[in-house]
């Protein structure tokens, strides 16, 4: 199923939706780490292909994508574990521009899809940049998300919206990726004025570490993605029992929310 | 070399691969540009301070003595004479004014070999501006002498401790503290890298030095165009506002890169820190390290406008090793009495090899950029010794 089509659906059924983010390749076992946030209730889940140069990401994920690279992770090896994963829990890659373009877009796209993931995102790649990859992902089926920032500006937050496929990702926070005290109040105001231009899903992310924090980030958002605080975890030795239930705790405290109108 | 238009597009590479969060930000600073440059008061507070800050128009000297021996006409501009020694602070000064003229308090910028560093942090004392640099762990240990000289300056010097530890990471850093300080901070970037509008703001910027050397030319030659203009390459922003004043010329253009870090010569096209260029990079897409023994010329890729130039064949990029760069530097020392900065000594190696090895016909004319002075290389060189 597309993943826009999926992330609708459990929308339509009154769900919030939760994304947790895996870098590929972190540990030598990191498809078991995939497979429990799978099954502890995420609706999608990301998974960050290492790029040397992650210029949007704070400490915690460079330290994770460092760790991947120096096991020797690669995109090709990535999606030969995830070949196969399952068809109830929609993948979507992100990486950085550059490891689209070492094989063409074309040829990038194919293989996620081969490897059976539905979306992708990229953060260095701007709705004015985006043309060709957009293409690319669309002929194979594939989602590019595109983001939307609290400093984009109206016409072209529609726009985003619009061209955007699978959901629109609010960046909640002018910043890198990373852990916060607490969710930004651009967050809100963010994700507010994206839904009032489109219908499709919007998921908030950056700084959502707890789970009161991803209930209060997913009321004015159909969502939120989760990154940074599942990584830290994993970088400190947590196992995929330990990383289930981080992610169980989220997925409760975002359904009694919706219980307890 | 004109204006590659909005989405800074040259041929096939340059654009704008930047966060969101940054997109706006980069609009602002071309707007701001695109109004600041044909502004004749902006112009006049610029070539103010080139004149008066910078000590320009810098002299185009002949080399009388390496000339005579290599049996060419080397003629060398002579950025080294600039205030804080080296083509860094011409745009430096350019974008702290833009900077200034925004309203911005703040200016950021990443650093190699330090001198962009100690040009922004000049240029911030100068306009009443906070500067914060950052710089590799590696570069900072290798360049102690600029640190202490940013420092003085009032400059905040951040290390960078991720990835090789030099001016890459420094790059990418700085580019992440932007996205969290876009309201009253400005980047100012420090080569033709980066997204639109930076390499076509830098080379404009830099072109002052194209400019001069092209009158200078015509005053002291013959035949009033050089055969040949040479300077190095990191990124390549001297090299590039050299080209500027001689690419409509006969003359040919040779760009000079470091054997560790040549993404001219040896990149293959990618996208980083903001651009689609030539970098250095592994089968599997990820950047490689870059390595030379002038932290200014550790950078794994070019800027756009040099992946375009070569592609079209107008410019053409050479290597040398670090042994040639440090014996040029010496041979120049002694036989001009001037100590090159060690990027700036990679120029003058490949014009060594060249004219030895018959490359460059008896006779040729050759303008040269010597981007900077050596003094903070004087104790890399010291351990070698």
């Amino acid at each position: 199923m597309r993943l826009e089509d999926h992330l609708r659906s459990r929308r339509a059924a009154g769900r919030k939706l939760l994304m947790p983010y895996l870098t590929g390749g972190v540990t030598a076992t990191w498809v078991d780490h995939l497979r429990a946030l799978a099954d502890a209730g995420a609706d999608a889940i990301e998974v960050g292909l290492p790029f040397s140069d992650p210029t949007l990401d704070g400490v915690t994920i460079q330290e994770a994508t460092d760790a991947a690279l120096a096991r020797g992770a690669t995109v090709r090896g990535i999606l030969g574990d995830i070949t196969g994963f399952t068809d109830d829990v929609p993948l979507v890659a992100s990486t950085y521009y550059n490891l689209v373009v070492r094989d063409g877009p074309e040829r990038f796209c194919a293989a996620l899809r081969d490897a059976g993931i539905s979306g992708l995102i990229v953060p260095d790649l701007p709705l004015d940049e985006a043309g060709e990859a957009a293409d690319a992902a669309a002929s194979v089926g594939v989602d590019l998300v595109l983001l939307a920032s609290p400093a984009t500006p109206q016409p072209r937050l529609a726009e985003i919206a619009r061209r955007s496929r699978g959901f629109v990702y609010a960046v909640s926070l002018m910043g890198t990726t990373g852990e916060r005290a607490t969710v930004a109040e651009s967050a809100a105001t963010l994700a507010s004025r994206i839904k009032g231009s489109t219908d499709r899903p919007v998921l908030v992310g950056f700084g959502i570490s707890t789970p009161q924090q991803a209930v209060e980030a997913a009321r004015s958002a159909d969502g939120v993605i989760v990154g940074a605080a599942i990584m830290r975890r994993v970088l400190d030795g947590a196992t995929p029992d330990d990383v289930g239930a981080d992610l169980a705790k989220m997925r409760r405290a975002l359904d009694q929310e919706r219980d307890q109108p | 070399m004109g204006d590659p238009g909005r989405q800074g597009r040259f041929g096939n590479y340059g654009g704008g691969y930047v966060p969101e969060s940054l997109v706006a930000a980069c609009r602002q600073v071309e707007e701001a540009f695109r109004e600041a440059w044909p502004d004749p008061g902006f112009q006049q507070s610029l070539a103010r301070l080139l004149a008066v800050q910078v000590g320009r128009p810098t002299p185009l000297t002949p080399v009388r003595r390496l000339s005579a021996e290599l049996g060419i006409n080397l003629l060398l501009k002579r950025e080294d004479l600039t205030h804080t020694g080296s083509h860094k602070i011409n745009n430096v000064l350019g974008q702290a004014l833009l900077a200034r003229r925004m309203g911005k308090t703040h200016l950021i910028a990443e650093t190699g070999a330090g001198q962009h560093g100690v040009a922004t942090a000049t240029a911030a004392a100068l306009l009443g501006l906070a500067a914060t640099v950052f710089m590799g762990q590696r570069d900072i240990e290798r360049q102690a002498l600029n640190v202490y000289r940013m420092r003085m300056l009032g400059a905040e010097v951040v290390p960078v401790e991720t990835g090789s530890r030099t001016l890459k990471d420094a790059t990418s850093q700085a580019m992440r503290h932007w996205v969290g300080a876009t309201e009253h901070s400005y980047y100012c970037v420090g080569s033709v890298i980066g997204p639109h509008p930076y390499p076509w703001m830098v080379r404009t910027f830099q072109r002052v030095i194209g400019d001069e050397a092209r009158g200078q030319c015509a005053a002291e030659l013959s035949t009033a165009v050089p055969d040949y203009v040479v300077a190095c390459v990191g990124g390549g922003s001297n090299a590039a506002g050299t080209f500027a004043g001689f690419v409509d010329t006969s003359a040919r253009l040779v760009g000079v890169e470091a054997e560790g870090g040549a993404g001219a010569a040896l990149g293959r096209v990618g996208v980083l820190h903001g651009a689609r260029s030539l970098f250095l990079q592994d089968g599997d897409g990820q950047i490689v390290e870059a390595h030379s023994i002038a932290a200014g010329l550790d950078y794994p890729g070019v800027g756009p406008e040099h992946a375009h130039l070569r592609d079209l064949g107008r410019a053409r990029y050479v290597t040398v090793t670090d042994d040639e760069a440090t014996s040029a530097l010496v041979r120049l020392a002694r036989t001009e009495g001037i100590v090159a900065a060690l990027e700036s000594a990679h120029a003058v190696a490949w014009v060594i090899r060249a004219a030895g090895a018959g490359e460059l016909p008896p006779g040729a004319t050759v303008m040269l950029t010597l981007s900077g002075r050596g003094d903070k290389d004087v104790s890399t060189l010291k351990e070698l010794a």
